[in-house]
């Protein structure tokens, strides 16, 4: 009902003739592709310490997709630079930086005024705010299918080749180092990666919801498994059965598919380790309370 | 290693440090806080360059990423290895270093449960990284180090947050891995007294060179007393020495 009430020529349209709707299914191949990168970048975001980072690097690129419109420029490209600037920005600060946080956080407030103010100074849009802000999955077009789609690609294949090497050098720097990796490359290469993903999922959730689609899923699946290749394709599973639901719920109830999408992942978060203890003994290592707690 | 000197930064670490290690001993390194130990490490991986001289290990220069020598590090910074596996984070130590993903393989699990039966870790191999006691995350790191099968073992304080019986444990898995495999062990500790039955010599930081020296010639109050900065006692016994601190 979400759904019908966008296409005003279409009154009678039931669901299942919406799912068919060129909108709808741009929705659903974008939707897919996200949850695709989305559970390999979580966990890895996980496992380096990046959740706030996640959602900073949204955040920052806010203020890009604002002035990308401001100049008459697509959006999402003014998303895509803004959040790899960022991504950068915050690997080049390093895991040593004492007040990290206070950066990061200072950083992200100002960077969200930047982005109202390039609003403002444009055409003022309450539609592209609320947007940028909660995400607007029915609104993306076939080029940015297009451009998602390369950028998973490219994401994706990079992350098969370096899998394993970002894997020493995320849980094990001294060694990985001592090793020979070069542990700045591989950070900054995975940063570029993150941050590419990031601004194609603020698309579907928004800059807010970034976490639920981004880091929720790898959190639910961490505390599940410990086999690094699991986690990544349960929390891709998780992603796409959220995203999935929340298209589909959409077309059937008045809700906004981003509510539908984050609550559907964040009731995984909370009810699958549950489910799983009770068919036998889980334990949740500390990674997972130290992600409930950033 | 031969005249070599060490500055980090701007900072000179320490000079004037020649000197051999046979290949096969048990050498602890001792000195105070800041003296440069993890620095002299750091120097053998090949992580920083020395400022003057060179440095041979196992008869090549040094160099990065060398699988020769298995690593230990201080305050092993495993902060984020808690999901993980024990079991991974050894193979990592092995496979880690290659493109791909994944860590299946059958030659590679072979191999990691030889690396986990010479730390006696078998038991808790299929464990988390974060479930498992300091001691036992301690012999994960061994085992991880040892994958590579390394000729030589650089342990940097590995006794550090472990009670007696389990720095007791630590010495003597060392001293088997060093006595059973001819590995060359260069054991970076503050408190001698749980190695001196094993070691045979020393290399020791102090006042800006690191000396070397076999146990039996450089173990005696003079040197403790200057090394601690406190008055201290050796008292010898059949099977080694242990020494006191007196006020
Ligand atoms: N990355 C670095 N950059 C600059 N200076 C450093 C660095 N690491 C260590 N230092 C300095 O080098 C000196 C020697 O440090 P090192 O870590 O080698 O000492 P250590 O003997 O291992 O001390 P500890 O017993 O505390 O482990 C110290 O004064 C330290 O401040
Ligand atoms: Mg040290």
């Amino acid at each position: 009902m979400f759904i019908a009430t966008l296409v005003s020529d279409q009154e009678a349209a039931s669901g299942l003739e919406l799912l068919n709707t060129p909108f709808m299914i741009n929705a659903l191949i974008a939707g897919t592709l996200i949850a695709l990168a989305s559970g390999a970048i979580g966990y890895f975001v996980l496992l380096r310490d990046l959740p706030f980072a996640t959602h900073a690097v949204a955040h920052i690129g806010f203020p890009g997709a604002t002035l990308a419109v401001l100049l008459g420029v697509s959006a999402v490209f003014g998303l895509i630079a803004a959040c790899t600037i960022g991504g950068l920005a915050i690997g080049a600060m390093g895991h040593r930086a004492r007040n990290r946080e206070v950066v990061t956080g200072t950083v992200l407030a100002f960077a969200t005024g930047l982005g109202i103010l390039f609003n403002s100074l444009g055409s003022a849009q309450t539609n592209l705010l609320t947007n940028l802000l909660f995400g607007n999955i029915l609104a993306i077009t076939t080029d940015q299918v297009v451009v998602f789609a390369v950028i998973v690609a490219i994401v994706l294949a990079v992350l098969a080749l370096i899998g394993r090497k970002l894997l020493f050098a995320s849980v094990d720097p001294d060694v990985a180092a001592a090793r020979g990796l070069n542990t700045r490359a591989l950070s900054a290469v995975f940063l570029v990666a993150m941050s590419l993903i990031i601004a194609i999922s603020v698309t579907v959730v928004g800059v807010l919801l970034i976490f639920a689609l981004l880091v929720t899923p790898a959190a639910t699946a961490i505390r599940l498994t410990a086999k690094p290749t699991l986690v990544v394709a349960l929390a891709s599973v998780i992603a796409l059965v959220s995203v999935w639901g929340g298209l589909i719920v959409a077309t059937y109830q008045p809700w906004p598919p981003s509510f539908v999408i984050t609550t559907i992942a964040c009731v995984f978060w909370v009810l699958l380790p549950q489910l799983a203890r009770l068919r036998g003994p889980v334990a949740a290592p500390q990674i997972a309370t130290q992600t409930a707690s950033s | 290693m031969h005249d070599v000197a060490v500055h980090r930064g701007k900072r000179l670490i320490w000079s004037n440090a020649t000197f051999d290690v046979p290949v096969g001993s048990f050498t602890a390194v001792i000195g105070p806080n800041g003296s440069g130990k993890s620095t002299l490490v750091n120097l053998l991986l090949g992580g920083i360059k020395p400022s003057t001289g060179s440095i041979d290990v196992l008869g090549a220069p040094t160099r990065t990423g060398n699988p020769e020598i298995g690593l230990v590090p201080q305050n092993h910074s495993l902060a984020h290895a808690g999901s993980i596996l024990c079991r991974d984070l050894v193979a990592l130590g092995l496979a880690g270093t290659r493109w791909g993903v994944g860590l299946h393989g059958r030659d590679l699990a072979a191999t990691v449960d030889e690396a986990l039966a010479a730390v006696d870790a078998q038991s808790f191999g299929h464990l988390r990284f974060g479930e498992v006691s300091g001691g036992q995350q301690q012999r994960i790191s061994i085992a991880q180090a040892l994958i590579t099968k390394p000729r030589m073992l650089l342990l940097d304080e590995p006794l550090s947050g472990l009670d007696l019986a389990g720095q007791v444990d630590i010495v003597e898995l060392v001293h088997h891995i060093n006595h059973e495999r001819g590995v060359t062990v260069l054991f970076v500790t503050h408190d001698l007294n749980p190695l001196l039955a094993h070691i045979d010599s020393l290399i020791y930081l102090i006042d800006g060179t690191p000396e070397f020296g076999m146990v039996d010639d450089v173990v005696d109050s003079g040197l403790l007393t200057r090394l601690y900065g406190t008055p201290v006692q050796v008292t010898r016994s059949a099977d080694g020495c242990v020494f006191t601190r007196t006020e």
